[in-house]
């Protein structure tokens, strides 16, 4: 179905009410829920955290607006609580992060076959292969230091195997700017996946920031170092590719619109009947948000929302697995690296960004440690039977 | 009031800062501050008891047992449960025994770092113990094959099991702790395995699967040598240090 969003106008503002015990509801089951459960709950907050964030940057930026903003935020915050909260506490922060991966993975890959501005579709199937590999130290690492199977939370959607190696991913910060879409002529969809996978990539650099000190294992703690470095670089990426020129109303417009967007795709492929009611209540506060700010910027830029949004929600993401598309991908791009907003060959890597990685990986790279010599296999590599050990190996 | 804390007197304790006594001056100070508070709610831990009742009262589990076949009624028949809940101790007894090789890992390269003569294991008791878990795991994913199982499933025991253990790989992990941390830590997971063994014998039996029975009493008996070794190399390092 298609959701017309000037005729579906949610729940108004003032009806949007929480208390603590709807904001912590029952955790999801980390063994019988469905992986694309967990991927659009941790999307959900990474763009809930979005929408709290920008809120606040534009309100520090303009004193006219702090009065609504505040008051949407407010609710963005505890409906941030209540979705990231679905996440069980027998999810441990590693799991918690081969989730992340898999919704850069799966969401990214979603984003770039549907994505009509082809250079955009570029930066994503760029930065995809990037998390891909990340996804691969990270199942090594689970295997390794802790004996556990990425695959029992990847449930078989995702492939776990080396992409663009995480050691050549560091560049010079030049060389993580990309050309932006002209917000004059861009498509909805392009300004509604950018903002998406922008605000993914922001959560998942905040979450390994947070959770990187938590780790006893000195190696660990490197590699979470490393990757956030990575995604710190991609939020680089993705925030440059939106236009600089849209006015904090614009940007605002479209970041509801975006929430609206996000949900509706959960509530549409949701298999667990009690989350798609969170989604749909998420739904509706989101269309209340939207046309609260339809009508805001109807009165601050004199302006019709209908000359930015579409009339009419694009198709949803594809909460499915997109092994093929990966693998053509991986195929055909593994060697691409950036050159300022340009792809190039491996051959025409920019010297600077090369000479970046060298000092960084001087004293060894994590990311190359973990996973030395590393194949996943069912059950773990233990599972290949008992080998000498290798001192220090 | 002007506190007592001021820089220079909270650069003078060195050590350990835990504990009241660290500053008396700034302890009577925090004594005092707090006598002089009042609850904002009457009452004690009987209300953060009921709210955790309402949320165990909606009865949501952690997850599903690995095989749950129906019989012909639509209910577990009493056999296939049987076989359910010996998958599900199956599957916590595999994964335990592959992090007990990965734990082993952390300590023999911790042993072979730090290179110490007091006394404890060698390098060749360690691996021997590490390689003896190594092949527990692999007891265990053949034996669960055997039943019709899929041992690459985490059952909710599994899973329990290793939120319960959690601490001990950060413990193992952490380049910071000694040795005999380490093996304080490793008799918590030995102590564990052995009685985890125990109860998966008495299922077995239970269930008339004399063979496995057999061959996880072997497993019990070499797991009892871990625990008793791992007790003395425990007890010698501590006691040395008296």
């Amino acid at each position: 179905m298609s959701l017309d969003i000037f005729k579906e106008k949610g729940v108004s503002l003032e009806k949007q009410k929480f208390t603590w015990r709807d904001m912590v509801q029952a955790p999801t089951s980390k063994l019988d829920d469905d992986a694309f459960t967990r991927v659009r709950i941790i999307l959900m907050n990474g763009l809930e955290s979005e929408a709290v964030r920008f809120s606040h940057a534009c309100a520090r930026m303009n004193r006219d607006l702090q009065e609504p903003l505040a008051h949407i935020r407010r609710v963005e915050q505890h409906q941030q609580t209540m979705v990231n909260w679905l996440l069980p506490a027998d999810l441990s922060p590693l799991e918690t992060t081969i989730g992340f991966e898999q919704v850069a993975i799966e969401v990214t890959a979603s984003v770039a076959e549907r994505e009509p501005d082809e250079y955009m579709a570029q930066v994503y199937r760029f930065g995809l292969l990037e998390d891909f590999d990340h996804m691969y130290r990270f199942a090594a690492l689970y295997d390794r230091m802790g004996g556990g199977d990425a695959n029992d939370l990847l449930q078989n959607y995702t492939d776990i195997m080396p992409g663009r190696p995480t050691s050549v991913e560091h560049r010079d910060p030049s060389d993580d700017l990309r050309a932006h879409y002209d917000k004059n002529v861009a498509e909805p969809l392009t300004k509604l996946h950018a903002v998406t996978i922008m605000a993914a990539e922001n959560q998942t650099h905040d979450y390994y920031m947070t959770i990187g000190p938590m780790f006893a294992d000195p190696v660990a703690r490197q590699l979470y170092a490393e990757i956030a470095s990575i995604e710190e670089q991609h939020t680089t990426q993705y925030e440059s590719i939106i236009d600089a020129n849209e006015t904090w109303m614009e940007k605002w417009l479209m970041h509801e619109a975006m929430e609206v967007y996000n949900y509706f795709s959960c509530s549409e492929y949701e298999t667990n009947p009690r989350i798609k009611k969170i989604w749909d209540r998420c739904l509706d506060y989101e269309l209340g948000h939207l046309h609260y700010v339809m009508e805001l910027f109807k009165q601050v830029e004199n302006r019709d929302p209908a000359e930015l949004l579409p009339a009419t929600l694009p198709e949803p993401i594809d909460f499915t697995s997109h092994r093929e598309f990966v693998r053509e991908t991986l195929e055909a791009e593994v060697d691409l690296r950036a050159s300022g907003p340009d792809f190039v060959d491996l051959s025409e890597d920019p010297e600077r960004s090369i000479a970046y990685r060298e000092q960084l990986n001087s004293e060894g790279s994590p990311s190359e440690t973990v996973a030395a010599g590393y194949t996943w296999m069912p059950g773990t590599e233990l599972t290949a039977g008992v080998k000498t050990r290798v001192k220090g190996a | 009031m002007r506190s007592t804390g001021t820089r220079e007197s909270m650069t003078e304790v060195g050590g350990n800062r835990t504990g009241i006594q660290t500053t008396p001056d700034l302890a009577a100070e925090l004594l005092e501050g707090a006598s002089m508070a009042a609850p904002s709610l009457d009452g004690g831990t009987e209300l953060a008891d009921a709210e955790r009742a309402e949320y165990i009262k909606e009865g949501f589990p952690i997850g599903s047992l690995p095989t749950a076949p129906f019989g012909t009624e639509g209910k577990l028949d009493e056999d296939a449960m049987g076989m359910a809940v010996f998958l599900d101790k199956l599957s916590e007894r595999l994964a335990f025994e592959r992090m007990g090789t990965r734990l082993y890992d952390a300590l023999l390269n911790k042993c072979e770092t730090l290179g110490d003569d007091a006394a404890g294991p060698t390098i060749v008791d360690l691996e021997e113990i590490r390689d003896e878990e190594h092949r527990h795991f692999l007891l265990l994913n053949e034996s669960i094959t055997e039943l019709g199982g899929d041992p690459t499933v985490q059952s909710p025991c599994a899973d329990v099991a290793a939120v319960a253990s959690m601490g001990i790989m950060q413990v193992l992990m952490d380049p910071r702790t000694s040795v005999t941390q380490c093996l304080q830590a490793i008799l918590t997971a030995e102590l564990t395995d052995n009685a985890g063994w125990e109860m998966l014998i008495d299922v077995a039996e239970d269930l008339g699967h004399t063979e496995l029975s057999d061959k996880f009493t072997e497993a019990l008996n070499n797991e009892q040598k871990h625990l008793l070794n791992v007790q003395t190399w425990l007890s010698d390092r501590v006691m040395a240090k008296i």
